[in-house]
């Protein structure tokens, strides 16, 4: 009975071993980048970029069709795009940033779903918007399996910079003259996760499998060291649990595998041992000194 | 000279408004200067233009030798985000980085000089706390332990002992004279008048202009502080353009 609901899926059905190794691929990578993307307080801001890639990827599929290079070149550019504008707006205007980002993916959302309407049917919209995990192709997974070795290999090279970046900037910039480029390479990855998870998970899913399972790790722990691989943890195992569940249910993969990791999220909020509810209701004595 | 850094007709500011108007004058090495004015007046910009973090509006400051990245600099506290999760040992220790770089090992000797700076500031027992569970005294004891790590010719402190109480100020005012003594160039934004004619042989009074820079005991004259007091500190919706650059410019053409 347990071998049925839990591996069968995967042994019986290729899709389903192809779902499971790109959602695998997302979480790995997208979860620790999520609990650097809370550090900073931009969690607002992966929502928006997320969004914010939906204009290229449509550019891509009208001038291709649904074309695995021309979607994700595509989407990149117009993510890295939003990021440095927005990052501009916010410079050099009188705007900050939290409003400059909300106009440009706004404005990027509605003109994506425009672009994609004027060609396609209201099948390559949904696609556009919600993902296709559970028809990943082999190009599209080497693509995933690639942005995460990528992206593993980057955090891994600037953890330092990218902790210092966020604690004392200009400190960094005062020791490094790499500390100007470490802001913008940290948006490259983000975009490059955020490109994967939105040929899995679609532009709207694509951040919650970054997101989720950061912010739940953060409940559980203070320290960085170990937020990390937790984070990754948690994607790993709300990708696999959302898999299951929406074989068994009929669901649709994408939004069942954020729901897995919202389950998390929810139970991280009322038993975290580092900022959850549990740790308010039963104070303990205070100690000595 | 080696070592000494000169401003010349330096302008200093945000979005075109001097922060600092017009400075001129020499900060020699080993000098141990205060820099006093109200609120307001350009003190922190000063020491940010110093440290390199902001481009001069005009004028120039001339470093003889040293890179803006060999200047250690305390920041005010605010200005470092104290939710980030590190403890006292991992951040006083980003100080190794000014010599290991950002990839490269901390390594045994860099471990000892980290050690002994946490000794000296007497935070020992404190290596494992969390930045957001330190006083604000603590705190600063960690950043003068992380200038200590940093171990640099010239050392910028932007208010160093503000909501400091009287004990831990003369801890870090002793380790501030030990920096003299090795031949340190300081330069400190201070309130504390008392302590900066007790401490501080050399003061620049800054109210946007300069209004005196010398001796600490001429340059706290009454009549000097009345000046900088009377500073204005609301822009002036109307200003024009500064021309003073040109005038200097007519003249020296004019000789």
């Amino acid at each position: 009975m347990l071998y049925e609901s839990l591996v069968a899926p995967f042994v019986d059905y290729e899709f389903m071993r192809r779902a499971l190794i790109g959602s695998l691929a997302l979480a790995i990578s997208g979860s620790p980048l999520g609990v650097f993307l809370i550090l900073r307080r931009m969690s607002l801001a992966g929502d928006a970029l997320s969004h914010a890639i939906l204009p290229g990827a449509a550019l891509g599929y009208l001038a291709a069709g649904l074309s695995l290079p021309a979607m994700t070149f595509g989407g990149l550019i117009a993510g890295l795009v939003v990021a440095v504008a927005s990052g501009a707006a916010a410079r050099w205007t009188a705007l900050r940033e939290d409003a400059s980002l909300a106009a440009f993916y706004l404005v990027s959302l509605a003109l994506g779903v425009a672009i994609v309407s004027v060609r396609g049917s209201n099948v390559d919209l949904l696609h556009v918007l919600f993902g296709s995990v559970l028809a990943l192709d082999d190009a599209t997974l080497i693509l995933l399996a690639g942005i995460t070795s990528f992206t593993l290999l980057a955090l891994a090279v600037s953890y330092r910079a990218l902790a210092l970046d966020t604690l004392d900037p200009t400190f960094l910039r005062r020791i490094s003259p790499l500390g100007e480029a470490v802001p913008f390479a940290f948006l490259v990855l983000l975009v490059l996760n955020l490109v994967a998870g939105f040929h899995a998970l679609g532009t709207l899913m694509a951040v919650g499998v970054i997101m989720l399972p950061a912010a739940a790790a953060r409940l559980w722990t203070a320290d960085l060291t170990s937020a990390l691989p937790l984070a990754a943890a948690i994607g790993v195992g709300s990708s696999y649990a959302g898999l299951v569940v929406s074989f068994r249910l009929g669901l649709p993969t994408g939004p069942a595998i954020i729901l897995a990791a919202g389950a998390v999220y929810i139970v991280s909020l009322a038993f975290g041992r580092a900022g959850g509810l549990a740790r308010l209701r039963r104070p303990r004595r205070h100690l000595r000194g | 000279m080696a070592g000494c850094i000169r401003l010349e007709n330096l302008t200093l500011g945000y979005d075109r408004r001097p922060a600092v108007h017009h400075l001129h004058g020499t900060i020699e090495p080993g000098a141990m200067l205060a820099v006093c004015g109200p609120n307001g007046a350009g003190k922190s910009t000063l020491l940010k233009g110093l440290a390199g973090l902001l481009a001069p509006l005009g004028g120039r400051i001339e470093r003889n030798g040293l890179s803006s990245r060999d200047i250690a600099y305390l920041p005010q506290i605010v200005e470092i985000d104290r939710a980030f999760p590190v403890d006292v040992h991992d951040f006083i220790a980003t100080g190794a980085m000014r010599r290991t770089g950002l990839f490269g090992t901390i390594d045994r000797c860099e471990l000892a000089r980290i050690e002994a700076a946490i000794a000296t500031v007497g935070l020992e027992g404190f290596e494992d706390r969390q930045l957001c569970t330190l006083s604000g005294g603590q705190m600063q004891r960690v950043l003068f332990a992380r200038i200590l790590v940093e171990d640099q010719s010239v050392i910028l402190l932007d208010e160093p002992f503000g909501a400091i109480d009287a004990a831990t100020i003369d801890d870090l005012l002793a380790l501030i004279s030990r920096w003299r003594g090795e031949g340190r160039t300081i330069v400190a934004v201070l309130h504390e008048l008392d302590l900066v004619r007790k401490a501080f042989p050399q003061t620049l009074l800054l109210a946007r202009e300069p209004i005196f820079w010398g001796e600490t005991c001429d340059a706290l004259s009454r009549e000097h502080i009345a000046a900088a007091r009377a500073m204005v500190e609301a822009f002036d919706r109307e200003a024009q353009e500064c021309l003073r650059d040109e005038g200097a410019a007519e003249n020296a053409h004019a000789l």
